[in-house]
């Protein structure tokens, strides 16, 4: 399988939010990336809409649900955000969505700073195998996936993507 | 008899992670370097309008006190619930031990109760060392102080403010002020100091308050305060323990701080941008003065905010590698 081009299906990402954002009415959103790969994605979408914005970042590792079974994930960082998020419409990024645990996990991070007024969901790929009802608003591409197979998005600059095969790859992950 | 942690990892898991906390002795300075990380990001945790994350959600934390203690009791009592774990606080010096129950059978109880972690400051060097090996090896143990031997939360929230006002150790001066003898939290930060790679750790006090030996901890010793002040960056100055002061050692609080304490004057002599740090409870005019406790250089309350930050960041690391031990072990049993 042939995977696309980060730099083009960023262009017309900026396209489709610039649309669906002004479609709502909303003139002063706030930007925010999920570390790290979504801080890549977030970092070349304001680029591509020529936009100053402040980008905030999140690192939703003492929110996930997974820390029974994986325990903490040792690079844990601080999440930073340069605004308030009390009545703000977010516009929150991620690389690849695949069971949507991450994006509930921000959420409820979100949350914890405040009420937003609107929460808009941007992702670089859709991988389809949503375990939660969470899906985005403005997506680059939406792709299928075998099931020992991941996709893994490296950058900053430039972002490319990589297919990995969990079941003859295991040891390097 | 001081126990030698470093001999046996017993704090660390199959995969080199914290399952316990008892002790710095022996550990690696990129685990060090990990738990002060996660603390930052903790700290970032505790500036928030909800300073909570669910990370300890449905665990049990118990602090368990044989001794006496105000600032390390609430704030390792804080640092869980911000972790959203349910905890209980038991001052055991006043409960069952006077009806007679041994520690042993005291945490077995506990133990019954499902507890997943334990907070145990006692009056015994070794005690925490002790239950880990002995009494609850399913439970993970954090040390809240034992006896004269170790405060390693203590240590590494000492380490946490030299990095966040000082950036790095490597080219730092330090001095450790005052009653070293019986401080666990000097042993601590000894340890602490050398494993980050700080070159120039320096003990101030007089002979009788100096352990035999501490030489071994790469130190150097100074018995006199101006000169062991000179040019250093960082001062930690130690409470002066009277409760622990038997026979003679000094002879009188009004000589000790005329000697050794911490004045105005005596910090001149240190960098213009010194910090002073104290572990707390202060002697104002005992070992610090006033001027200096609530002057420009001191850090003292910040290393209380830190505190919390180091509890939260070696209690969920602890758990997490108990948790991932336990499944390991179960594994390898079918």
């Amino acid at each position: 399988m042939s995977l696309p081009n980060p730099a083009e299906l960023i262009r017309q990402m900026a396209l489709d939010l610039t649309a669906s954002l002004s479609k709502r009415g909303i003139v002063e959103p706030r930007f925010i990336g999920i570390r790290t790969g979504g801080v890549w994605v977030a970092q070349a979408l304001l680029e591509a809409m020529s936009s100053q914005s402040p980008l905030g970042t999140l690192d939703v590792s003492f929110y996930r649900d997974d820390f029974s079974q994986n325990g903490l994930h040792p690079q844990v960082r601080p999440s930073e955000l340069p605004f308030e998020i009390e009545g703000q419409h977010l516009v929150l990024i991620d690389d690849v969505l695949m069971s949507g645990r991450t994006i509930r996990a921000a959420l409820n991070e979100l949350f914890d700073y405040g009420r937003p007024a609107s929460v808009t969901l941007v992702c670089l790929l859709d991988l389809d195998a949503g375990e939660l009802p969470i899906s985005p608003d403005v997506v680059g591409a939406t792709l299928s996936l075998e099931l020992d197979e991941r996709v893994k998005l490296s950058g900053p600059t430039p972002l490319t993507l990589e297919l990995q095969d969990l079941s003859t790859a295991s040891a390097a992950l | 008899m001081t126990p030698l942690d470093a001999k046996r990892p017993l704090q660390l898991n199959h995969q080199g992670q914290l399952r316990h906390f008892l002790s710095l002795d022996g550990l690696p300075r990129e685990l060090l370097t990990e738990i002060l990380d996660t603390a930052d990001s903790f700290l970032e945790v505790g500036a928030r309008a909800v300073k909570k994350v669910p990370l300890l959600r449905g665990k049990t934390v118990c602090n368990v006190f044989f001794e006496n203690s105000t600032r390390t009791r609430t704030t390792f009592e804080l640092a869980a619930q911000r972790l959203s774990a349910d905890v209980i606080t038991l001052n055991v010096s006043t409960s069952s031990t006077s009806k007679g129950e041994t520690l042993f059978d005291t945490l077995r109880n506990l133990e019954a109760m499902a507890a997943d972690m334990f907070v145990v400051r006692h009056g015994d060097s070794g005690a925490a060392h002790f239950i880990a090996e002995h009494v609850c090896p399913e439970v993970a143990i954090i040390n809240g102080g034992d006896g004269r031997h170790a405060h390693p939360t203590q240590g590494m929230l000492d380490m946490l403010t030299i990095r966040r006002h000082k950036g790095s150790f490597e080219n730092l001066s330090v001095a450790i002020v005052g009653d070293i003898l019986h401080s666990r939290v000097a042993r601590s930060n000894m340890i602490a100091l050398k494993a980050l790679g700080c070159p120039d750790i320096r003990v101030v006090a007089p002979k009788t308050l100096l352990p035999i030996g501490v030489e071994q901890y790469g130190v150097k010793v100074y018995t006199d305060l101006a000169e062991g002040l000179k040019d250093v960056d960082v001062v930690i100055m130690l409470r002066l323990q009277r409760e622990r002061m038997q026979g003679g050692l000094l002879p009188s609080e009004g000589e000790f701080y005329r000697l050794f304490g911490l004045t105005t004057a005596r910090l001149a002599g240190a960098k213009p941008d010194a910090i002073v740090m104290h572990p707390g409870p202060i002697n104002r005019g005992v070992e610090i003065e006033s001027a200096v406790a609530d002057g420009a250089h001191s850090v003292i309350l910040n290393q209380v905010t830190y505190g919390i930050a180091i509890r939260m960041a070696v209690m969920s690391m602890a758990m997490s590698g108990q948790t991932a031990q336990r499944q390991f072990e179960q594994e390898n049993a079918q």
